[in-house]
């Protein structure tokens, strides 16, 4: 596969930050697992699998078996991680994860590995733009999508210290580092990338060095973008979504996922009923054909070009609106 | 309350029987009431969960999550007839709980729920998924290296999901002696007759092609049951299936055998009927 990123200095692949932290963590706590579908390789899990060799279960290619076992070690006191291809994880095993580790509420974590359109080319059976729809409306799961490197160690240390189910959106794709000072990683709150007034691009995992990237393009031209890093998906941080909408009045969502369902349809969701104001969702409409993940990030938009060009939409359109309003309010007097 | 393997008396069948009777009137009688339920499949089920929970599970219903307890998961959760008069007969939880019966917001929903009532292992409802959930526990006392043993029930034509044998040939992989599964075979489903919807036989051949001790018994034979549920499983080196014959809902005379007792409510004078029947 082309990853025209990965040519890019200073780019990292966050599957050895998540394997680093994890087997730092196995070290201290042997109650920590991993449940896998013969997905030692892609999921990095080599080195912990010489380290911890018998806490390594491997059913074979079978997703269903594969959650519904995390949940069986969760009752048996084990904290497992259950790594896959997060295509054949959220979808094969669906109901698996609604009933096994949802509905009866085990302390899982689901890592879905290669999220979005990582395998490009092989297409829409193995990408994964579909997951955030399907488990954020399970709301008793927490939805993380770190950013970086930093945010994935960051991520998987809470999400093994945390008590309750969590799907962690992982991503082989290399991403910069989102050099900010004095991070803290809090589950369920927006972090703060770039200050602004006039719009806010709302982004969540790899898509968010381009969210930052499209804020400075827009710096150049007098557009201030406030852009934030809205890791978790579910549950959303309201807070910041409604005080984006109500400080600038414009609102554009980034994700490596359908616009459908996802953090666009969360951010919609909310300010659709609580404080209306234009939100251009920028994402995948669907299946997308045939391309290098390369290629489809450039033809749907998650570009720094492609944002930037959302953001004025949504400016345009919320001046509109503000016309339309006093339009109409001057008619009916 | 524990269960020592080792004495399997007269008296411990005595108290089966006794025990599965009281529940099979007490499950008709939520049915009855609720006007909801699966009481064919309760009633095949029943004489196995009374020999589980009184003759072989080690378990202290005060403390419901003790890390050695034994495990049993009811996978076909629809039977929640014999899983609630079971847990509630082996002190889980008061009887008068039993009256709730899916009224609005009771603990006793149609289908088991871990988080309202202790000693449920895992929920349950769509078929399927006691197996895998089962297996990861079992797996897990591998890893921790408690000598628990983990049991799951599941229906017959419930084996049609894939998803078992995902976790059969697992099991067998992993030669879990830990594991035992007990196959409620009464041989009717939902509509029609298991081997007339998507045959199962030979279904001992099935479990033993994966890799597992298989074993045949009359599912309302609680000596015959506790013969094979409590045989020591040091040393068997693979997972156990226990294929229980058994009579969908057996002790009234015009449920058994009848496929629309799977989901079937009585009457008054069907409740009176059952009720003189069952003593």
């Amino acid at each position: 596969m082309a990853h025209a990123a990965a040519q890019a200095a200073g780019f990292t692949d966050c599957r050895e930050a998540w394997v680093a932290t994890l087997e730092a963590l196995a070290a201290a706590d042997p109650r920590i697992c991993v449940v896998v579908n013969d997905s030692v390789g892609s999921s990095k899990l080599n080195s912990f699998q010489k380290r911890f060799p018998d806490r390594v279960i491997n059913v074979g290619i079978a997703e269903q078996c594969m959650v519904g076992v995390g949940a069986g070690l969760a009752n048996g006191g084990q904290i497992p991680f259950v790594s896959a291809a997060s295509c054949f994880l959220t979808s094969r095993s669906l109901e698996q994860v609604k009933a096994d580790i949802a509905y009866a509420g085990f302390n899982v974590k689901l890592v879905g590995q290669s999220s979005g359109v990582a395998y490009g080319e092989l297409g829409p059976t193995h990408h994964s733009i579909e997951d955030f729809a399907w488990l954020r409306v399970l709301n008793a799961i927490t939805v993380v999508a770190p950013a970086d490197a930093w945010e994935t160690a960051e991520a998987v240390k809470w999400a093994a210290a945390h008590d309750g189910p969590v799907y962690l959106r992982l991503s082989r794709m290399p991403v910069p580092d989102l050099d900010l000072p004095n991070r803290v990683f809090r589950a369920g709150k927006a972090e703060l990338v770039r200050h602004g007034d006039h719009v806010t691009i709302i982004a969540c995992g790899t898509t968010v060095h381009l969210a930052a990237a499209s804020a400075d393009l827009l710096a150049v031209e007098g557009v201030s973008a406030r852009v934030l890093n809205m890791a978790t998906i579910n549950p959303l941080d309201d807070a910041a979504v409604l005080l984006a909408a109500s400080e600038t009045g414009a609102i554009v969502t980034v994700e490596e996922a359908s616009v459908r369902g996802g953090l666009g349809g969360a951010v919609a969701e909310l300010t659709s009923a609580n404080m209306p104001v234009p939100v251009e969702r920028v994402g995948f409409p669907g299946f997308v054909p045939t391309g290098s993940v390369g290629w489809l990030f450039q033809e749907y938009g998650l570009s720094a070009e492609g944002i930037a060009a959302a953001a004025r939409r949504s400016i345009g359109r919320a001046l509109e609106w503000s016309g339309d309003r006093s339009g109409r309010r001057g008619a009916a007097r | 309350m524990t269960a020592n393997r080792s004495h399997m008396t007269n008296d411990t069948v005595t108290l089966i029987r006794q025990k599965a009777l009281w529940m099979r009137r007490r499950a008709f009688q939520m049915v009855y009431e609720a006007q909801l339920g699966h009481p064919g499949g309760d009633f095949s089920a029943i004489d196995i969960m009374a020999t589980l929970y009184f003759g072989i599970l080690r378990f202290d219903p005060k403390q419901p999550d003790l890390p050695t307890r034994d495990r049993f998961i009811m996978s076909k959760g629809h039977a929640t007839g014999a899983l609630y008069t079971a847990l509630s007969a082996a002190g889980y939880f008061p009887e008068s709980w039993l009256a709730t019966y899916m009224q609005a917001k009771s603990k006793l929903n149609g289908h088991p729920n871990r988080n309202y009532l202790p000693g449920i292992e895992t929920n349950t409802g769509p078929l399927g998924h006691g197996m895998p959930v089962a297996l990861g526990i079992a797996i897990a006392g591998q890893i921790t290296g408690r000598d628990y043993r983990t049991f799951v029930l599941t229906g017959d034509g419930e084996l049609q999901e894939g998803s078992n044998w995902e976790a059969a040939m697992t099991a067998g992989h992993r030669k879990l002696e830990n594991f035992t599964l007990i196959v409620d075979r009464n041989r009717l489903q939902q509509g029609a007759g298991t081997e007339d919807t998507n045959g199962l036989d030979p279904l001992d051949d099935k479990f033993r092609a994966f890799g597992w001790q298989v074993e045949m018994v009359d599912g309302h034979d609680p000596q015959a049951l506790l013969a094979v549920l409590g045989a020591s499983a040091k040393g068997r080196c693979k997972p156990l299936a226990v294929i229980a014959n058994t009579v969908k809902g057996k002790g009234v005379s015009f449920m058994e055998n009848k496929a629309n007792w799977h989901h079937g409510v009585p009457n008054a004078a069907q409740f009176a009927q059952a009720m003189e029947e069952l003593i």
